[in-house]
């Protein structure tokens, strides 16, 4: 069942302008998020996960930004106005379903105060690197309260508190004790659980995760994945996940974007994109993975020819075309292909679905 | 040094059955590695990482032997114990010479290790900065021809572009220097280098996890096309383990600087004996999402133990959900379970643990 729309993005092109030339990073991409779903966003390294990130929250770094397209955030009734300080953990908190507010993100000044206030309150982000971060000299007590003293009205004790409810719902032993410690005490994956907690303590509607288990081992990855899903229950926020692994997608989301180049291949539920993938990257990706159990018989991978062009050079047309098994020339070389509705919320860009 | 130096060595070796077959190339019986751990002005030694803590596997000629475990569990040390990059706390490293001996690399000084130094080569994981950037592709890929006197002039050349050539580069491109090329290229470069000289054995320590998934998956054919023509041997340490399972013959399951299990790849993945790889295999996060409700994952409490300071007992006590009385007294020895199945947990006999069917299922 689709729950409301949390954030529809149009058409976003965020471009890096550089001495060498134009990097066109993220270059016309369109999804949506709903409430309390899971969204993930996967493709290779350089293909402009990242960014769309940042773009939603406007932290792209400099020489970048948003040159183009909408980034329509509907806020949920309870976020709207003021007055932001709830209970937490509150259940079902972000289950108001009517949303009066619709704020163009893309629009907003990126130092503006309406966006500083949507930061931390209404959308927080997590890291592949929890130390960039978290601050190196100040405890993890301190950094915690902060967050949450930006936000609510708190006093400093009623702060405290939460911030032990926090670090004990994100699974740390002894929360009390680990006020007092620092950042770099800490293992890996309970950085990403401070983390966590951080981004958790205003009751976001929507938590960006940026890679947040590629750091870190398989075992930590599961605990991490584990709890983002327990908490998605009780706090009933929207998670965006950004991940190149496609068996974390595959256990983690609804809903699936698959990049390449700065633009969308194809999106859909996640069901289809692994069990009948429209694309032609996204098949080969799919073939061209080692998976446990499948793979000890497999005497080869099939595997994508070439490499991601660099973002200097990309290709007319379509993006994927030098690598892409169906190329038709003449036509993939020369039309950028446009989104094709395929039904169900499913689209893809590519030729090959003209006039279906 | 501590006294419980040989826990269960002896028992693990013999029960290795190494040394039995006579076509191994690589055997390591007893390997410790262990930093010190110093304080104060003075530096003083105040306790040790044992990162590599007495270790015995083999590698037969031809084999592709995958070392898995989690990061810091010793795989990189053990790697470059063999390659001598490091001294030897204890234990030994004997490589099969040409002559069919087998020598110990570990008493051998530098001067000592040289003709060796071909024989073992190294394919390492980051292709961004284990390539010199100042260096033209040719001097890259020939210095250990140049070096070794193998070849020069025209002959150098000729043979760095038929190395590139199998790697699949174009040999035109032997002038331009490292940043000219991407991610997945340089690590073509890394192997073509690693194989200048004709090695027997190739370490490859995460030779692909820094490279994205099409790209991962062309140089892992190329490493298997690789061993086929030249007759390589591999020691091909990852904590991947649908990598391992694609790549390799034979796994060696390492925990907090110890073997805790090894068996051929099949077996390994369809019937772990070990509490650790049962939880290592459940944790793969499954490409299929028809998958999600049929798991049962097994989400390990706490930590990877600190090597400086291991838990008493089995090392894996703290974490493992079948730990009895007797798990955090007594350390559990390597032990054959089944035939060439070994595994080090005082229950593998009784336990039954799940794996990972062939359809990719958990059963
Ligand atoms: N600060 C910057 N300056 C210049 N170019 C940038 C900057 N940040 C990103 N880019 C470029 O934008 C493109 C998209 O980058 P992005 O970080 O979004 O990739 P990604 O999909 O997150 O990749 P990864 O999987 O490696 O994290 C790349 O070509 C990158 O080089
Ligand atoms: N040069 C070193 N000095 C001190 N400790 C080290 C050194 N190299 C590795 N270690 C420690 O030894 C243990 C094993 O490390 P390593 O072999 O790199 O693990 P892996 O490759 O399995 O991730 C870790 O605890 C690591 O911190
Ligand atoms: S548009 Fe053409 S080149 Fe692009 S993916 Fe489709 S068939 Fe391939
Ligand atoms: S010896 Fe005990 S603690 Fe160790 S793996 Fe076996 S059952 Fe678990
Ligand atoms: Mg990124
Ligand atoms: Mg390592």
């Amino acid at each position: 069942m689709d729950t409301p729309v949390l954030i529809e993005i149009k058409n976003l092109k965020t471009h890096f302008f550089l001495d060498e030339g134009t990097v066109q990073a993220v270059n016309g991409v369109d999804f949506t998020i709903h409430q309390h779903k899971t969204l993930c966003v996967v493709g290779e390294s350089g293909c402009g996960k990242s960014v769309t990130a940042r773009s939603i929250l406007q932290i792209v770094d400099q020489p970048g930004r948003i040159v183009e397209g909408e980034i329509l955030y509907h806020r949920p009734d309870r976020l709207s106005g003021v007055g932001l300080s709830e209970e937490l953990p509150s259940p079902n908190g972000a289950g108001g379903s009517s949303s009066t507010e619709i704020i163009d993100l893309a629009a907003l000044d990126p130092r503006g105060r309406q966006i500083r206030e949507i930061r931390g309150q209404d959308i927080s982000m997590i890291f592949q690197e929890p130390m960039t971060s978290l601050s190196p000299i100040h405890t993890v007590g301190n950094q915690i309260t902060e967050a949450i003293k930006l936000h609510t009205d708190m006093l400093d004790d009623e702060a405290d508190e939460h911030a032990i409810e926090l670090l004990r719902r994100v699974g740390i032993p002894r929360p009390a004790e680990r006020l007092e410690t620092y950042p770099f005490e800490l293992s890996g994956g309970m950085r990403q659980r401070v983390m966590i907690a951080m981004a958790l303590s205003c009751n976001p509607a929507l938590l960006i995760a940026d890679e947040p288990t590629t750091a870190v081992d398989v075992t930590t990855q599961a605990q991490i994945l584990e709890l983002l899903e327990e908490l998605q229950d009780d706090f009933g926020m929207a998670i965006m996940l950004i991940t190149h692994d496609l068996g974390v997608v595959a256990e983690m989301a609804d809903d699936v974007v698959v990049m390449y180049l700065g633009q969308v291949a194809e999106r859909g539920d996640v069901e289809s994109i692994f069990h009948d993938p429209k694309h032609p990257y996204t098949q080969a990706l799919l073939k061209s993975i080692p998976k446990l159990g499948v793979s000890r018989t497999m005497q080869r991978l099939d595997s994508i020819r070439g490499m991601v062009p660099d973002p200097y050079n990309r290709p007319t047309g379509c993006m994927f075309g030098p690598r892409c098994d169906h190329f038709m020339p003449g036509r993939c070389d020369a039309i950028n292909p446009p989104a094709i509705q395929l039904g169900d919320g499913r689209e893809v860009h590519c030729l090959l679905y003209e006039d279906e | 040094m501590s006294a419980q130096l040989t826990n269960g060595s002896q028992h693990s070796t013999s029960a290795n059955g190494s040394a039995a077959a006579d076509n191994v190339l690589l055997e390591v019986k007893n390997l410790q590695k262990w930093f010190p751990i110093t304080a104060g002005f003075f530096r003083r030694t105040i306790g040790h990482v044992k990162a590599v803590d007495d270790i015995s596997f083999h590698v037969l000629q031809g084999e592709t032997v995958g070392l898995v475990g989690e990061s810091g569990c010793g795989k990189t040390t053990a790697g470059r114990c063999i390659l001598r990059a490091y001294d030897l706390t204890g234990g030994q490293v004997l490589l099969q010479d040409h002559d069919g001996k087998m020598v110990d690399l570990g008493p051998l000084n530098n001067n000592e290790m040289k003709p060796y130094r071909q024989q073992v080569r190294m394919i390492f994981q980051d292709p961004f900065n284990s390539l010199n950037p100042r260096m033209p592709v040719i001097d890259i890929v020939g210095d250990p021809l140049k070096i070794n006197k193998v070849a020069t002039g025209k002959e150098l050349e000729d043979r760095v572009a038929s190395l590139l050539a199998r790697v699949g580069l174009r040999p035109e491109y032997m002038r331009r220097y490292p940043h000219a090329f991407s991610g997945g290229e340089r690590q073509r470069i890394g192997i073509a280098r690693a194989l200048a000289l004709d090695p027997r054995l190739v370490v490859a320590d995460e030779a692909v996890s820094a490279l994205d998934v099409s790209v991962r998956a062309q140089i892992l054919n190329l490493i298997k096309d690789l061993q086929e023509e030249f007759n390589l041997t591999y020691l091909f340490v990852s904590h991947d383990l649908s990598v391992i399972e694609y790549i390799c013959d034979r796994v060696v399951v390492m925990y907090v600087g110890k073997i805790v299990e090894v068996a051929e790849t099949e077996e390994l993945f369809a019937q772990p004996f070990h509490p650790y790889t049962e939880a290592l295999l459940s944790a793969v996060p499954n490409p299929d999402p028809r998958m999600r409700q049929q798991k049962s994952r097994i989400v390990l409490e706490g930590d990877v133990a600190d090597p400086a300071n291991p838990p008493s007992g089995c090392y894996f006590h703290p974490r493992c959900r079948y730990v009895q009385d007797r798990c955090s007294l007594e350390t559990p020895d390597l032990r054959e379970i089944a035939p060439g199945h070994y595994a080090a947990c005082h229950y593998a006999e009784e336990l039954t643990l799940t794996g990972v069917t062939a359809s990719g299922e958990l059963g």
